[in-house]
This record gives structure tokens, C-alpha cells and sequence, in this order.
């Protein structure tokens, strides 16, 4: 009975201390990806994409280029888990007004993908991107 | 087969010169799904809540799609053409012709070798949107089924040469969801009296009511351009004459943009019309006329 207790609590201690040793922190996307660099990449050729799509580029005729792409960059930083503050306005705010269409915003998720892509990021990191922008577009069709 | 060749190109070329301005390309790449073999947009064998080509809530789009089914001893061949309108009405129409094995027709001397069917269909979307929305796209649809010629229907037992099936279908598309991989699954329930798709006719013996059949898709995009999946589709057994099994399927579709897919698929239809094991090669290809 003794010999099982102590066993047991072997077995227990040798389990409990495999579950404590210390395990690496989980890399977030945002550094998986590239970090900063990346991000950046990502953005500039966002906007060099939007630039070369005469519908897509309708909606930013307007825009502060400079402003959107510091609060582009921040945005896509916090959702990808990296060490920033995202410092503009609501997703909801932003694309008010502009009564974007489904097709026009499927295109620019496109535009999106392309960024993505020649910014070097895989298949796989992609979809984790776009899982992670996917519920925002409630804040952004036809409003 | 050619006069139906030049109807369908004559009807998308007289409504691509109609529309123009609202040609399609308003989804996701590979969101627009496949054309199934009844001529619905879906899977290869299930009907899918999603409609069949890239048109958003702000455009139309038309779809041309062949499908050839060549299994042990039959041939299953099915041509047609969809238009859906901003992303809520789907219209189809699909021929289906099914050739039958020489044994077959010698038995029942038969005049003709093959049973050829006529199915329009209409398929509403309710709500949501495969991608994006919280709750998988939910549709409901019907298909109506008219058999050319019901001798074989008839000696089988059949009770009628025409039947409509209602269904309903959820479909989602899961963003990195598998190791992230792009999942997507289709569930769809549909009300029956169809023997064989309504190639064989529809009710029968062993029974004349609709019954609730399930059926289901499961596919993994493994790059932008390549859907890989298993189909599994309930059948009725309403003949007491001949056996009629479930069919299941796997597939691989290639969409290398939005103007075409293809798809390639090893079915298993077991019992068909007295044969055994029925299995073999399905192919398809949808044209995304605009």
C-alpha cells in the first residue's frame, strides 16, 4: 500500500514537473511574419495596389495618404498581435460615408492578398491575417 | 448535344452583350463553389447555400458548366447553365443523359440506350455569406425533374417520370481553421421521391412519399487555387425492383481564377440499376461566363 502511494506520488511529481518546465512563449504572427518590416511592406504595397485600381483608388481620392498609412501600419500591427497602439479611428468611423459595395470590398480584399503575398507571407499566413480582419467588415459594407 | 451547345452559347452571349455593366467578379476566388451534377451550384454531387458564380449583392453572373460521370457500367453525362441574381436567386437548368450497358438494353429491349432528363431549378439565399458571416449561408431551393421518355422508369416500378426535390443547405467557410488552412463544409437536407437523381423516376413500390435525405461536403483549400474533399450524398430506396445506395465521393478542383474550374472526383455509387460497385471517375468544368 506504501510502495503504491509512493508510486504515485513519483508518477504525480515527475507529470507535474514536465507540466511546469518552462515552455517558450507562443511566437505572435506579427513577429512570425516579419515584425515591423513586414508590416511596413505589407502596407506600402497596399497602397501601391489601391493606386493601380481605378475603382478601389475612387474611395481614397480624399485621404491623407502619409496618416493612412502610419494608422494602416499601427492597425495591422495590434491585429497581429505585435507591440503597438493603434492611435485612429473606429473601423466603423472610417469607412462611414463611402457606401462601400460588397464587390468594390472583395476586390480590395484581393488588393489585400496581393500586398500579402509580394510582401512574402505564405499561404497559411495569410488566411491567419485575413481570419483576423474577416469580422471588421460589418463596420465597413454599405455604411 | 451540339443544338444544346449553341443554345446555351447563344443565351450567355445574348445576356453577356445585355448586362454588362454588372459582370461578376465580386467574391472571394473559390467562393463561388462548383456546379452539381443537377445543375445547382455546389459541390459535385450536394446542392451548397452558396449561388453559382462570383456575382455580389450588386451584380449577376452566368455559368456554364459539363460533367461527365463515367462509372463500371454506366455513363452519366450533364450539361447546362446557371444565372444568379445579386447574390440572392439562383436559376439552373441541366440535361442529364445516362447511358445504359448493352446487357441492360438487350434485357429489357430497350429502343433507345440511354434516359435522358430535363431539371430546372431555383435556389433562394436566405442569409449570411460563407465567408464572412458569424452563422454559416443558409439557402433553400428545389429542383424539378422531367424524365424525356419513362419506359424504364415504368418497368421498374416507378410511379411517376417527374418529381420535384426541395432542399435546404448551410454552407460555411471556415479563414485558418486547420493548421491555417481555409476549411469548408456544406450541409444540406432534401425532401425526395427521386430514384437515381429521378433517372430511374420517382416513388415507387417500396415507397411514394418524400423521405428527408442528408447530404454533405467537407473540403481544405490547400493553396489559393486547389480545393481537396469528400461528398457524401443519402439516397432513397423507393424501388423494390432495383437497389439504390448512398454515393460518396472524393475530389480535387483546380480554379486557377475566376473564369473556370475544374474538377476531377473518384465516385463510389454502389448499387445502380442492378450493377454492382459502380464506382469511377467523375470530371467536371464550370465556365464563369461573366
Amino acid at each position: 500500500m506504501v510502495n503504491h502511494v509512493k508510486i504515485t506520488a513519483l508518477v504525480l511529481s515527475v507529470f507535474l514537473s514536465a507540466c511546469a518546465a518552462p515552455t517558450k512563449a507562443p511566437v505572435s504572427l506579427y513577429e512570425e511574419i516579419g515584425g515591423q518590416a513586414t508590416i511596413e511592406a505589407i502596407t506600402d504595397n497596399f497602397i501601391n495596389e489601391v493606386s493601380f485600381n481605378e475603382t478601389i483608388f475612387q474611395y481614397f481620392e480624399k485621404t491623407n495618404i502619409t496618416r493612412f498609412r502610419e494608422k494602416f501600419i499601427e492597425h495591422l500591427c495590434v491585429d497581429t498581435g505585435g507591440p503597438c497602439t493603434y492611435t485612429g479611428d473606429t473601423m466603423l468611423k472610417v469607412h462611414q460615408g463611402q457606401n462601400i459595395t460588397e464587390a468594390d470590398f472583395n476586390t480590395t480584399v484581393d488588393l489585400l492578398v496581393s500586398a500579402m503575398e509580394k510582401a512574402g507571407l505564405s499561404y497559411l499566413q495569410q488566411n491567419r491575417v485575413l481570419r483576423i480582419l474577416a469580422p471588421m467588415r460589418g463596420e465597413m459594407l454599405y455604411k | 448535344m451540339i443544338r444544346t451547345c449553341f443554345k446555351i452559347a447563344s443565351v450567355s452571349y445574348l445576356a453577356v452583350c445585355a448586362l454588362p455593366s454588372v459582370a461578376s467578379d465580386g467574391k472571394l476566388l473559390a467562393t463561388a463553389g462548383l456546379s452539381q451534377i443537377e445543375g445547382s451550384g455546389g459541390g459535385g454531387l450536394v446542392p451548397w447555400a452558396t449561388l453559382s458564380g462570383y456575382d455580389s449583392r450588386d451584380e449577376t453572373s452566368v455559368t456554364a458548366f459539363m460533367t461527365d460521370v463515367n462509372i463500371t457500367d454506366y455513363r452519366l453525362s450533364s450539361m447546362g447553365a446557371a444565372a444568379s441574381f445579386y447574390d440572392r436567386v439562383e436559376l439552373s437548368y441541366a440535361q442529364q443523359t445516362f447511358v445504359l450497358p448493352a446487357s441492360l438494353i438487350t434485357q429489357l429491349s430497350l429502343g433507345s440506350e440511354e434516359i435522358k432528363q430535363d431539371i430546372l431549378g431555383v435556389k433562394v439565399r436566405l442569409y449570411g455569406d460563407a465567408v464572412y458571416s458569424p452563422y454559416p449561408q443558409l439557402s433553400v431551393g428545389l429542383q424539378y425533374k422531367q424524365l424525356d421518355d419513362d419506359f424504364v422508369a415504368d418497368y421498374l416500378g416507378a410511379k411517376s417520370d417527374s418529381g420535384t426535390d426541395f432542399y435546404v443547405a448551410a454552407t460555411k467557410v471556415h479563414l485558418a481553421a486547420v493548421g491555417g488552412y481555409n476549411l469548408v463544409w456544406n450541409l444540406a437536407a432534401r425532401a425526395t421521391k427521386a430514384n437515381q437523381l429521378g433517372l430511374l423516376g420517382h416513388g415507387g413500390a417500396g415507397n411514394n412519399h418524400y423521405k428527408v435525405m442528408l447530404e454533405g461536403s467537407l473540403g481544405v483549400l490547400l493553396s489559393p487555387n486547389w480545393v481537396m474533399g469528400l461528398e457524401y450524398r443519402q439516397k432513397s430506396n423507393n424501388l423494390t425492383a432495383v437497389q439504390e445506395d448512398d454515393w460518396t465521393d472524393v475530389f480535387v478542383s483546380y480554379i486557377p481564377n475566376k473564369n473556370i474550374n475544374i474538377t476531377a472526383a473518384y465516385a463510389n455509387l454502389g448499387t445502380v440499376a442492378t450493377k454492382k460497385d459502380q464506382k469511377g471517375i467523375y470530371l467536371s468544368m464550370t465556365g464563369y461566363l461573366w
